[in-house]
């Protein structure tokens, strides 16, 4: 399960290394809320896995400071909402360390973190804010939607020296997957073909991966042959990837949990156009979340973010508009 | 770093010299920098120490090799009590790529993690959990070395102060908070920002030892660092230091300051750090005046070799900045 890849990947790192530790809101003894940490305390002791009050500007700010002083900590924030508490210490220190100290000082920080809509928990407890970071030059932005790529980009993240907004899913905690047995590490910027196919190219991440195969599947049953890829990490960027996929199909549909605008998204559309305009057969399609908090009502819950009715659709009209040039022509 | 010898109020010479260098280079520094921004030289934000040398001078005495410190806004004098290289702090205000940030940071971001220093911040507050962090990174790897944060009168009021002192406290972390109460939040007054002006009992509240210290007598700031330092090493950290001080001018370089009581200014400027660290060098050692006007004089040749250095010193280039940015 995708919760217990994420143990592994720190409890193999803690053991690896002795700078290694995680703080956070009930990790320690009650082993976190998604249970993610469970069993560390009695592993590494309370000197390494320890619980903070609720004070994310304090902690997120220790973490950072621990950092650029050589340790290689963990904060884990609840919610990625409860992370705009810190934000000046994400956005204003651990972003800007290097750039300001000439590049001798690096912020080998990560922030475990969890976004997204599921279970009617509203407005503040269920965004997708990763464009924040993505924005932000100096932050690595990660969305594992596999147990395995949350493995092995957990472990990567925390032997690289940037820090990294690594950004779990509520709903892919109890998910399923092979992890390769082994020492398994993915570095960052490799995004993952999840999907083989020929008619279009579906780009999503974390939590849409799921919902976009589905509606991989159900196109295939109409003879639609969809491409799935996962860019795995936001920061850095897998462009080459992404547009040896699009050049291969000539259509883009980009996938994105939060809402639409100035979203990833929109600037992945912006990349393809970009660079591979002439080989595209219909405009990139973008489907997003509507640009409205999300609502408790779980119907409404469902109706702000994409479904898979919404996938099926969009990439339907990047082939329907093939056939109108066609048609014109 | 030298020590106090045995008998209380008898320092060594070498001790009181030390101090005195230390308070009066960073008046020079502060005072000769000011010229070179009004001609031009330097730009951007520059936030004098002037007034306030006391508190770095006393607290960096008491520190030892292994320690660290973080810094604020107004971080000159910090980085030199330090020990930092006065040419390469120069270097970095006229934005030559021989600074300490290659021209990268400017005046409110020199750092050099190599000696400890987590380096000055442009965000008032923002270095308290800085500090606290690298308390924490040593209790981790088992050091027993002492993070000091300087902050100051304006960051008591900010979140960040309460976030991250107690969780130094809880955590029992070799940390001291030293809170530079100068008494101006930019231009605000200390009574107009709290209701409590005496600082030192905000670390009272959450259980942290708390002392409040006249921050223009860098003896006393060192008598108080030393303790603070010791109770750290017993494991029984942290401390938070009040030290009660003036600026001797606004905000930065372009503030006139004409907020500040003209009263209080005379006060403060009667009670001048540098003048009270050479009248205790005079008075306690056997140096002569001959002697002292020699250690001014060797200050201001070290200033002027760092801005001849400065000036003789190239750029980054376009190219590298591109390459740099290429990989952020």
């Amino acid at each position: 399960m995708y919760r217990e890849a994420l143990r592994e990947a720190i409890d193999e790192e803690m053991a690896r290394n002795d700078l290694v530790f995680i703080i956070g809101e009930g990790i320690a003894e009650r082993g976190g809320s998604y249970k993610v940490t469970e069993g560390l305390l009695d592993k590494y002791g309370s000197l390494r896995v320890r619980d903070t009050p609720i004070a994310e500007a304090g902690m997120i700010g220790v973490g950072v400071g621990a950092a650029i002083a050589g340790a290689r900590p963990i904060v884990e924030i609840l919610y990625v909402d409860f992370a705009m508490l810190g934000m000046d210490m994400i956005v204003n220190q651990a972003a800007k360390f290097r750039l300001m100290t000439g590049g001798d000082g690096r912020v080998p920080f990560v922030m475990r973190t969890q976004g997204g809509t599921g279970g009617g928990v509203a407005a503040q407890h269920s965004q997708s804010l990763e464009a924040l970071f993505y924005h932000i030059p100096g932050l690595k932005v990660v969305m594992p939607s596999t147990p395995a790529d949350a493995k092995g980009l957990l472990k990567y993240a925390m032997r690289q020296d940037d820090p990294v907004m690594f950004l779990e899913h509520k709903h892919l905690y109890m998910t399923k997957g092979m992890v390769p047995d082994g020492e398994h590490i993915i570095e960052f910027g490799k995004g993952d073909i999840k999907r083989s196919g020929t008619d279009v190219t579906l780009i999503a991440w974390s939590n849409m991966i799921p919902r976009s195969l589905e509606a991989a599947a159900e196109l295939a049953e109409q003879g639609i042959s969809v491409e799935v890829i996962d860019p795995r990490t936001l920061v850095p960027l897998d462009r080459e990837m992404i547009l040896q996929s699009v050049s291969k199909t000539k259509r883009a549909v980009i996938v994105q949990e939060a809402n639409r605008r100035g979203g990833i998204a929109s600037d992945i559309a912006s990349i393809i156009q970009e660079e591979a305009f002439w080989d595209l057969d219909a405009p990139v399609e973008i489907v997003a979340g509507l640009d409205i908090p999300v609502p408790f009502n779980l119907t409404l819950e469902a109706a702000s973010v994409p479904q898979k009715p919404d996938i099926v659709a969009a990439v339907k009209r990047c082939i329907h508009q093939d056939n109108y040039s066609a048609a014109a022509e | 770093m030298a020590k106090k010898s045995s008998a209380s109020n008898a320092y060594s010479r070498e001790f009181l010299e030390k101090i005195f260098r230390t308070a009066h280079k960073i008046r020079v520094f502060e005072t000769e920098g000011i010229k070179l921004y009004r001609q031009g030289l330097i730009r951007g934000y520059f936030h004098p120490y002037l007034g306030q040398e006391g508190i770095a001078t006393g607290v960096c005495a008491a520190l030892s090799e292994g320690d660290y410190i973080a810094s604020t806004h107004r971080g000159h004098g910090h980085c030199i009590a330090w020990g930092a290289d006065v040419k390469k702090m120069v270097a970095e205000l006229l934005q030559k790529d021989t600074g300490y940030c290659k021209g990268y940071g400017g005046s409110m971001h020199i750092a050099d993690i190599s000696v400890g220093n987590l380096g000055a911040n442009g965000i008032v507050g923002a270095g308290t959990p800085l500090g606290v962090g690298a308390a924490l990174a040593n209790q981790i790897r088992g050091s027993d070395a002492v993070t000091v944060t300087f902050s100051t009168d304006g960051a008591t009021n900010n979140g960040t102060f309460l976030e991250s002192l107690n969780l130094a406290a809880i955590w029992n972390l070799n940390y001291v908070l030293v809170v530079e109460n100068n008494q101006y939040a930019v231009s605000t007054p200390i009574e107009e920002s709290t209701r409590e002006p005496d600082l030192y009992k905000r670390g009272l509240g959450i259980g942290v030892e708390s002392h409040q210290v006249d921050g223009n007598d860098p003896l006393a700031v060192y008598e108080i660092m030393r303790q603070a330092v010791e109770t750290c090493r017993k494991g029984k950290g942290p401390v938070l230091i009040e030290a009660k001080t003036f600026r001797h001018m606004g905000h930065h370089v372009n503030d006139p300051g004409k907020y500040m009581p003209e009263d209080r200014l005379t006060y403060y400027k009667q009670r001048d750090p540098v003048d009270r660290a050479r009248k205790a060098l005079k008075d306690m050692s056997d140096i002569s005046d001959g002697e002292i006007d020699a250690i001014e004089a060797e200050i201001a040749a070290e200033f002027e070799a760092a801005v001849e250095f400065s000036k003789n010193s190239g750029e980054v280039s376009i190219e590298d900045f591109r390459a740099f940015a290429a990989d952020y």
